[in-house]
């Protein structure tokens, strides 16, 4: 029995220690350095209370950062589902085609985010990029995708669903893979319809992976800051920044250390008390109401 | 099938196919442009609307007046390989004794330790980065390999748990318990008679890592500056001087070739369903 317990502990414990050291010195510098003064002229690690909270409940751009991440991540994470869940029912069977759809459907994913969001600013661009030309050449007025707030914010959009709704299909479709025949079986001799089908068996069916794939993507996209960096500097003005954008601004293009760590705190804490709600309320209504 | 929702779905389909390729067609016939097919705004063919040329590809790879990409390339790819594996050994281990074993500690159960590492993919990496400077700093590993490769551990290894577990949960326990009644230790168990079944499931984990830890480039891009750069930073450094499009173009194809080719080999793991496990 002490054998057993001693080989339990090496498979665990080096994976699990790994980890938590890993993580456990930047969570904890970051508690720490909220409460000290450090900035690029004062590089120490002293005391100063909670002023930098206090000075973090008056800044607006914080706080408009916080609830546009939310409306744009959730926004994107819903029509990634979407169009993911339609992809991935389309492509599940009788498609010709179908392996090269698949290896298709998946690629953008594959694909480094900063690099692809270097491709699509070419393609926004203003002037030059295809998308004003082919506005133009249809007759549409050309739009500032890059300079004002609206078609930014659509720009942005238009990358991540991009870029991610392959995982969505990626998970759903390994969902609807796994699937046994009998329910389907079942529906056709009761003489059930193609849409009928679908909200009486395959959507409840898929409910648990519905629920692991938006998860997953919510804490993904609730990161979001590369692409804005690369896409828009979070531009016109602060219109298109994220905290994460805005926490480089403040941490590391202008060292206010200290302030950076308790925007990065609350940051995180605001992030984690969202998506365990969410979690909760998405276990709750896509598994009950179906169970 | 009644025949509206078949055109309906083929054309959805072909609509979503020219969404994703369009991108990757419009980089490619960027990158074969020169000042001349890209100032006079958006051309498409080559030969018809623009004369195409080479010079985008020669510049990335050490061409006058541009970048060399083979360096940073043998970056990032010592810096996938070495973090993915290590994520891979860690967390498959991990991942085993987590199927197998019953563990508590402190109040935490299995369920919750998996939790564990799973929740380690919320941290924004800007709340990493600026700690992870200092240690860095500290250590003598800032702008080097190994200390990249640290960093990448910590975005990687918690895939590679959520992955592993769930495929391991599925593999019946008889299978190791008679390779332990047949005298064998538990590692070597392990790895004589697990591993080799779960090759599918290593092989989506691996997928996962290397998309994470090749993609990376806020961590690259804070953590190391001038001797190694990554290929992701390479490309963002093109981009962030007056851009010439078909270098930029030609380095973005290039960086993000690995992967697509990846994709192509791995896509057949994927749809057979063995990703079914992690997701339910």
């Amino acid at each position: 029995m002490d054998g057993m317990r001693r080989y339990k502990s090496m498979f665990l414990l080096p994976g699990l220690l790994t980890l938590f050291i890993i993580i456990i010195f930047p969570l904890l510098f970051t508690i720490r350095v909220s409460f000290s003064g450090w900035n690029v002229s004062n590089p120490h690690m002293d005391f100063i209370g909670g002023a930098n909270f206090v000075r973090m409940l008056a800044d607006h751009r914080f706080w408009a950062s916080i609830l546009r991440l939310i409306l744009l991540a959730g926004g994107t994470v819903l029509i990634e589902y979407v169009l993911g869940f339609a992809l991935a029912l389309m492509v599940w069977r009788n498609v010709r085609g179908q392996r090269v759809w698949r290896v298709l459907f998946l690629v953008p994913m594959m694909t480094t985010p900063v690099v692809m969001a270097a491709i699509w600013q070419t393609i926004f661009n203003e002037s030059l990029g295809p998308v004003n030309d082919l506005l133009g050449r249809v007759g549409l007025p050309t739009v500032q995708w890059l300079t004002s707030t609206g078609p930014a914010t659509v720009a942005l959009m238009t990358v991540e669903i991009w870029q991610w709704t392959p995982f969505m299909f990626l998970l759903l479709l390994a969902g609807l893979l796994s699937l046994s025949k009998e329910p389907f079986m079942a529906a056709a001799i009761d003489g059930a319809g193609p849409v009928r089908t679908f909200f009486k068996v395959t959507f409840p069916l898929m409910a648990p992976v519905s629920v692991t794939a938006l998860i997953i993507r919510l804490i993904e996209a609730s990161k979001m800051s590369d692409s804005v960096y690369v896409l828009t500097s979070g531009g016109p003005g602060s219109s298109t920044e994220t905290p994460g954008y805005y926490l480089y601004i403040r941490g590391l293009k202008e060292q206010q250390t200290g302030y950076a760590g308790s925007l990065s705190l609350t940051y995180l804490v605001l992030m984690i008390v969202t998506l365990t709600i969410v979690s909760r309320l998405l276990v709750r209504t896509l598994k009950t109401r179906t169970g | 099938m009644s025949r509206a929702y078949l055109t309906f779905k083929y054309a959805f389909i072909a609509v979503w196919a020219s969404f994703v390729a369009g991108p990757f067609v419009w980089a490619l016939t960027t990158s074969f442009k020169d000042a001349n097919g890209v100032q006079g705004g958006a051309t498409y063919l080559p030969w018809v609307d623009y004369k195409p040329t080479t010079r985008g590809w020669q510049d990335i790879f050490g061409g006058e007046g541009g970048v060399n990409v083979i360096q940073p390339f043998l970056n990032s790819l010592q810096i996938t390989v070495l973090a993915s594996a290590i994520s891979l050994v860690l967390g498959s281990l991990a991942a085993y004794g987590l199927s197998r074993y019953t563990y508590r500690i402190g109040r935490m159960k299995n369920a919750d330790i998996v939790f564990f590492f799973v929740s380690q993919r919320i941290m924004p990496p800007i709340v990493l980065v600026i700690p992870f400077f200092f240690l860095l700093q500290f250590a003598g590993l800032l702008d080097s390999i190994p200390g990249l490769v640290i960093v990448t551990v910590a975005l990687l290894l918690p895939i590679a748990v959520w992955v592993m577990v769930d495929f391991f949960n599925n593999i019946p326990r008889e299978i190791d318990e008679m390779a332990m009644l047949d005298g064998c230790h538990p590692f070597a168990a392990f790895v004589r008679t697990i591993l080799p079944n779960s090759l599918p499931g290593i092989t989506v984990a691996a997928m996962f890592c290397a998309v994470f830890g090749w993609n990376d480039f806020f961590f690259a891009f804070r953590l190391t500056f001038t001797e190694v750069q990554t290929l992701p930073q390479a490309v963002v450094a093109l981009n962030s001087s007056i851009p010439p499009w078909w270098t930029l173009s030609a380095a973005s194809l290039f960086g993000i070739s690995p992967l697509v080719l990846l994709a192509v080999w791995v896509e057949r793991y994927l749809s057979r369903g063995n990703l079914a496990g992690a997701v339910r």
